[in-house]
């Protein structure tokens, strides 16, 4: 008998057995919502987020720097592609999604509404902000939906890479001169709060994660992941002599973990809610260029059925 | 940093080709983040990184030449305008996309062929270059053909937009093939390419694709020319400011 109960027992099952949700399984709508809204969330964030490091693609200090800041961008948007190809598996189109982001009704993640202010700031991006993705990513990967979890192991293989090369600027920074010095810790200064943002409200506060945990979308709570982040970057500052902006921080011998201090979620908030220092020209951007492309898109649609319509003709003729 | 006022010819044709895959590199990879498509803006940002790729072998070969403390860094970001070598073609503004895509097939189609002759430069380094990046070319030629193509034969939207980029981009395409004394100089020792060899071949390619793209070749248009020479128009100067500020801010770092 395939009524909604016995398929729900059956999607059950396999979210139990770990086997994936595919693209033509039965999913509760609720589920396939979640993910649409998560997985075009990641989208478009991947997307915003070429916007803060594309500014430096034309300042960047070297040519290896220029080049490599520019593969990375392209990078980033590779990643929107194969995640919006991900979400059109359950059955919402780019263009819909894109929408909803153009409008405002889509969300991304906050931290791109931050401005990035010096070339500091494109270490402390990929060392913090590519950083703190891969906490959340990595977890992704193992996540219950089959086509994210294989858009995730593609993307986390760039974004560590990624990690690493932010980390790499801000270290021959930190080794540089007092300006060079002044300049990568006045980025960590400013990036650092917003990264713990990143990983969302906390616990008690997250409507989603109950059942997002339960369906196995999610694996590890907003504040386990946040954790698992400060525990890891730490250390990398001291390595590279920079120090985190954070009074409270202390390393916690019971936990075997580092406590920190509290963030501020009225800015948390406020950045959410279109406040931040960014939101407008970032949103903006996102805008013109695809009002800016219309016309391109109409024409390229206009000569494909033009060259279809000329092929049916030569047929019909042959 | 040494003074520019007077290159070696060898010096001064390495920068010529550096120069025009530098400024037209700079030029695409402004789209990064704005094109019109997300498949379009990764296509544009691949071949900004090839032209980089592409300059960055011939500055690095140009700074042997020099010698002393120069770099593939000193030269992009600590000479002056008058000391750049690039055509005007590669400096005009992006624009809108058919800008854009009528430069690109403008400069990819001379591109193609020149650096097809490049193959058979008696100068090993150059030869080597053009092996390494001839592929890439080949696909830059392609992709920008077929947006002219697609394009001109669009809607009648693009279609204008596109013959309007035609006529404005036009008088900056005969620098590319008319060959001034160094570029004689150049070929007749077998280190540089026979413009003149060359010119009937670019003309042909663009006239086809044209032709196919159903956009009218402007007739009788006065040519621009200088910038090989290092007489540039002013959308050069900020290119640099931009592309220099941060060696120029901290003189002497290491990034
Ligand atoms: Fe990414
Ligand atoms: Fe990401
Ligand atoms: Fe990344």
């Amino acid at each position: 008998m395939t009524t909604e109960t016995s398929m729900l027992d059956k999607f059950e099952e396999k979210i139990r057995k770990e086997i994936k949700i595919e693209p033509r399984d039965w999913m509760p709508e609720k589920y396939r919502k979640t993910l649409v809204r998560q997985i075009s969330q990641h989208a478009h964030s991947e997307i915003v987020g070429m916007l803060p490091e594309g500014n430096w693609i034309t300042r960047a200090p070297s040519m290896r720097r220029k080049v490599a800041l520019l593969a990375k961008v392209q990078d980033e948007a590779g990643h929107g592609l194969y995640l919006y190809s991900a979400a059109e598996t359950l059955g919402t189109t780019r263009k819909e999604m894109t929408d909803d982001l153009h409008t405002g009704k889509a969300k991304y993640s906050s931290i791109f509404n931050y401005p990035s202010l010096t070339w500091a700031d494109i270490g402390a991006i990929g060392w913090l902000v590519d950083g703190a993705a891969i906490m959340n990513q990595v977890m992704l990967c193992r996540t219950s939906y089959g086509p994210y979890a294989r858009a995730m192991v593609r993307i986390c293989k760039e974004e560590s890479f990624h990690q690493r090369q932010g980390y790499e600027i801000m270290l021959t920074l930190a080794r540089g001169s007092e300006e060079q010095k002044a300049m990568a810790q006045d980025a960590l200064n400013r990036w650092w709060w917003p990264s713990l943002m990143m990983f969302g409200p906390p616990d008690h506060e997250s409507k989603h994660t109950a059942q997002s945990m339960a369906w196995k979308i999610k694996r590890k709570t907003n504040d386990e992941l946040r954790q698992q982040f400060v525990d890891a970057t730490v250390p990398q500052a001291k390595l590279i002599g920079l120090k985190i902006p954070d009074s409270d921080l202390k390393w916690n011998e019971e936990k075997g973990s580092y406590d920190f201090g509290e963030i501020d979620w009225d800015e948390f908030w406020n950045v959410v809610k279109g406040n931040g220092p960014c939101n407008k020209e970032r949103l903006n951007a996102r805008v013109k260029a695809s009002e800016k492309g219309q016309w391109v898109r109409e024409a390229a649609a206009a000569f494909a059925e033009k060259q279809n319509q000329r092929k049916a003709k030569k047929e019909q003729v042959a | 940093m040494q003074s520019y006022t007077k290159y070696s010819p060898e010096l001064e044709y390495v920068l010529r080709i550096a120069d025009n895959s530098l400024i037209m590199g700079h030029r695409v990879s402004e789209w990064c983040g704005h094109g019109p498509v997300l498949e379009q803006d990764i296509a544009l940002t691949n071949i900004a990184l090839d032209l980089l790729g592409q300059s960055r072998m011939y500055l690095q070969y140009a700074a042997e030449l020099m010698g002393g403390e120069e770099t593939e860094d000193s030269l992009a970001f600590l000479r002056d305008a008058m000391q750049f070598r690039n055509c005007l073609l590669v400096e005009r503004p992006n624009g809108d996309f058919a800008h854009t895509m009528v430069r690109s097939f403008l400069f990819d189609s001379f591109h193609y062929f020149f650096t097809k002759e490049l193959l058979n430069s008696s100068d090993k380094r150059l030869k080597d270059i053009a092996e390494k990046s001839l592929k890439e070319i080949t696909y830059h030629r392609k992709f920008s053909a077929e947006w002219t193509i697609r394009l001109g034969d669009g809607t009648e939207e693009s279609h204008n937009r596109m013959q309007n980029a035609v006529d404005e981009l036009w008088p900056y395409k005969g620098e590319l093939t008319h060959p001034d004394s160094l570029d004689k100089k150049m070929a007749k020792k077998g280190v540089g390419v026979d413009l003149k060899k060359i010119e009937p071949m670019v003309g042909e390619f663009v006239g086809q694709i044209m032709d196919r793209a159903g956009l009218k070749t402007p007739q009788d248009v006065y040519m621009h020319r200088g910038g090989k020479e290092g007489t540039h128009s002013e959308h050069l100067g900020f290119i640099l400011a931009e592309m220099q500020f941060m060696q120029r801010a901290y003189p002497g770092q290491k990034w």
